[in-house]
């Protein structure tokens, strides 16, 4: 057993005895890096200096015998579009490949509270968008299960990094299952919160109906630790809840007993056979810990993948239009004037799959085609929603596969944009109706990992913690490690 | 509804991009492929379906009108590709 297969309950345990120090667990984060990310390519910038700094003044507060904070300690990886004061973040675009943030995000301000260590910033889709992270304008992130094929995206590096032991736990943001399906891919523990759960302040904002960060790591627990220290009202986000926040950890009971599990069949449709073997397996172990589970439908399954495009590429043209060459960012060279500047800037600094999608919002925002686009995706999303509202009256948990196949080859589908948007099809319904779901390793299909994805009712993150918790007690997918 | 290379630079100017060739063209065909997969959503009638632009159920959100610390010019400037006197530095907008 290595460090990365210690719980962080355990870490502290072996922290506060003295068998471990702070420098101990940097040291093991920063050896695998050294032997692992040439191959992985996970981290887009290493805090290196920076975390060894921490490390020594833990250990000296930790020498103090003082109260250690939430994730004392503990490496921790951030994707690149959380902004870090001091830390370049760039947000796997040319952009901002310069970019020198001046404030801390809140979710990195409550990282530093709860005493975690920054290892470094890690490579992602550029702005968040993509389903292979293969859009990354640095370079791609590999899976660890198989070098010859993608992590998933667009949390591509947080999970790769988490699967490798270069990180104990990191962050991802999800926008359409960009948490969930890395972490699926991967076979790691993804978290989505409810929208509004976790701050966005410092997030760079790809679709901000629809944005939010989240945990993923090895285990349940950890998750549940992650999201205790990461969930919370902030004054600085509008669109933050001012909700209770629970104690998540005191959540995980093991006691599942009569919980009312539905699983949809639509999202059993044209998955692979593996998946489903693997989904139905965990229904029977789920069912033998005194779980009960019925098919039902989401009818609007098959219409979310059309409506999230459509919402998330027009909010994504309208936030996207602050990088203009002007305040931040890289500038484009001979420019002819203002405007000149502004379109070179932006098509020298964004690459395809971010136009792309900058095409498409502004041509469904556009005057003429609102209402057919815009308008009519805003609706569906509605019927999206009612969906899940009606099942979650009768229902205490949906249950189902995470992605509907495992990981694909690099390159596969890079020049094939829809088909890329159609891997996200069990992911996205959930974003749009803006409840949690949690992706968990159930099996594994020719060695690659599958993801049973746990979606919960608004603000219920304890519920899906809990029933996952339970599962992964009983199986032991979540242990399997790549050999790398 | 199908777009034309016309509509894909007048988008283009609109998104304040510059397009070569190649990328006008693969974007008129790879926009036609993905609107074709939205007119998917005109299979459902929403008369009367309220639109959701945002999940929560959030009104207004005000805050005091109390003086608060702003950034420093130094900050503010920290990230500027030109800067000149306490000002970001552009082309000139008038001939």
């Amino acid at each position: 057993m290595t460090l990365f297969d210690l719980r962080l309950q355990d870490i502290h345990n072996q922290l506060r005895s003295k068998e471990l120090s702070v420098t101990d667990l940097v040291n093991e984060a920063f050896a695998k890096i050294g032997e692992r990310e040439e191959r992985i390519g996970a981290y887009l910038t290493l805090n290196e200096a920076g975390a060894r700094a921490e490390a020594a003044r833990l250990d000296d507060k930790l020498a103090r015998g003082e109260d250690l904070g939430l994730l004392f300690g503990l490496p921790i990886g951030v994707k690149d579009n959380m902004v870090t004061e001091g830390l370049r973040t760039t947000c796997a675009s040319q952009f901002l490949s310069n970019y020198d943030p001046i404030y801390d995000g809140t979710v990195i301000s409550k990282l530093k509270q709860a005493e975690s260590v920054m290892i470094g910033k890690l490579n992602m889709d550029e702005f968040a968008m993509g389903g292979s992270n293969e859009n990354s304008s640095f370079h791609p992130v590999r899976n660890p299960w198989d070098l010859n094929r993608v992590p998933g995206g667009s949390s591509g590096g947080s999970a790769a990094a988490v699967a490798a032991g270069e990180a104990y736990f990191a962050l991802g943001s999800d926008t359409g299952g960009s948490i969930r399906q890395p972490a699926s891919y991967c076979g790691v523990v993804g978290l989505k919160p409810t929208y509004g759960l976790v701050s966005r302040y410092g997030l760079v904002a790809f679709a901000s109906s629809l944005d939010q960060i989240g945990p993923i790591t090895k285990n349940v627990e950890d998750a549940a630790y992650l999201l205790q220290a990461i969930a919370g009202y902030d004054p600085k986000d509008s669109t933050s809840a001012q909700v209770d926040i629970p104690n998540y950890a005191s959540a995980l009971t093991g006691d599942i007993a009569g919980l009312r599990i539905a699983v949809p069949k639509e999202y059993l449709e044209g998955v692979d056979p593996q998946i489903k073997a693997s989904v139905m397996e965990a229904l029977r172990l789920l069912e033998s810990l005194g779980a009960v589970w019925e098919e039902v439908s989401l009818p609007h399954t098959e219409y979310a993948v059309a409506a999230y495009y459509l919402l998330a590429s027009s909010e994504a043209s309208s936030n996207l239009s602050r990088f203009d060459g002007v305040r931040y960012g890289v500038r484009a060279d001979h420019a002819g004037g203002l405007l000149d500047l502004y379109h070179e800037s932006r098509s020298q600094g964004f690459g395809p799959e971010v136009k792309r999608r900058i095409m498409l919002g502004t041509y469904a925002l556009s005057s003429g085609y609102y209402d057919a686009y815009y308008l009519k995706a805003q609706k569906v999303r509605t019927l999206i929603k009612r969906d899940f509202d009606q099942t979650f009256e009768k229902y205490d948990v949906i249950v189902g596969p995470t992605t509907p196949t495992t990981a694909f080859q690099l390159g596969s589908q890079v020049d094939d944009p829809l088909t890329m948007y159609l891997n996200d099809i069990l992911t996205i319904p959930v974003s749009l109706a803006g409840v949690p779901a949690l992706s968990v390793p159930c099996g594994f299909a020719d060695g690659l990992p599958i993801g049973l994805q746990f979606i919960g009712k608004a603000f219920d993150e304890s519920t899906i913690l809990r029933l996952a918790h339970a599962f992964e007690a009983n199986s032991d997918h979540h242990k399997r490690r790549p050999a790398l | 509804m199908s777009i034309e290379t016309k509509d894909v630079e007048h988008v283009a100017k609109l998104a304040r991009l510059n397009l070569t060739d190649e990328e006008r063209d693969m974007f008129t065909e790879q926009l036609n492929a993905i609107l074709q997969y939205a007119e998917k959503l005109n299979e459902l009638d929403t008369e009367g379906v309220e639109p959701t632009t945002h999940v929560l159920r959030l009104s207004n959100v005000m805050r005091d009108d109390v003086v608060q610390d702003s950034l420093t010019q130094e900050q503010v400037f920290r990230n500027a590709p030109e800067e000149e006197d306490g000002q970001f530095k552009v082309p000139a907008v008038l001939e």
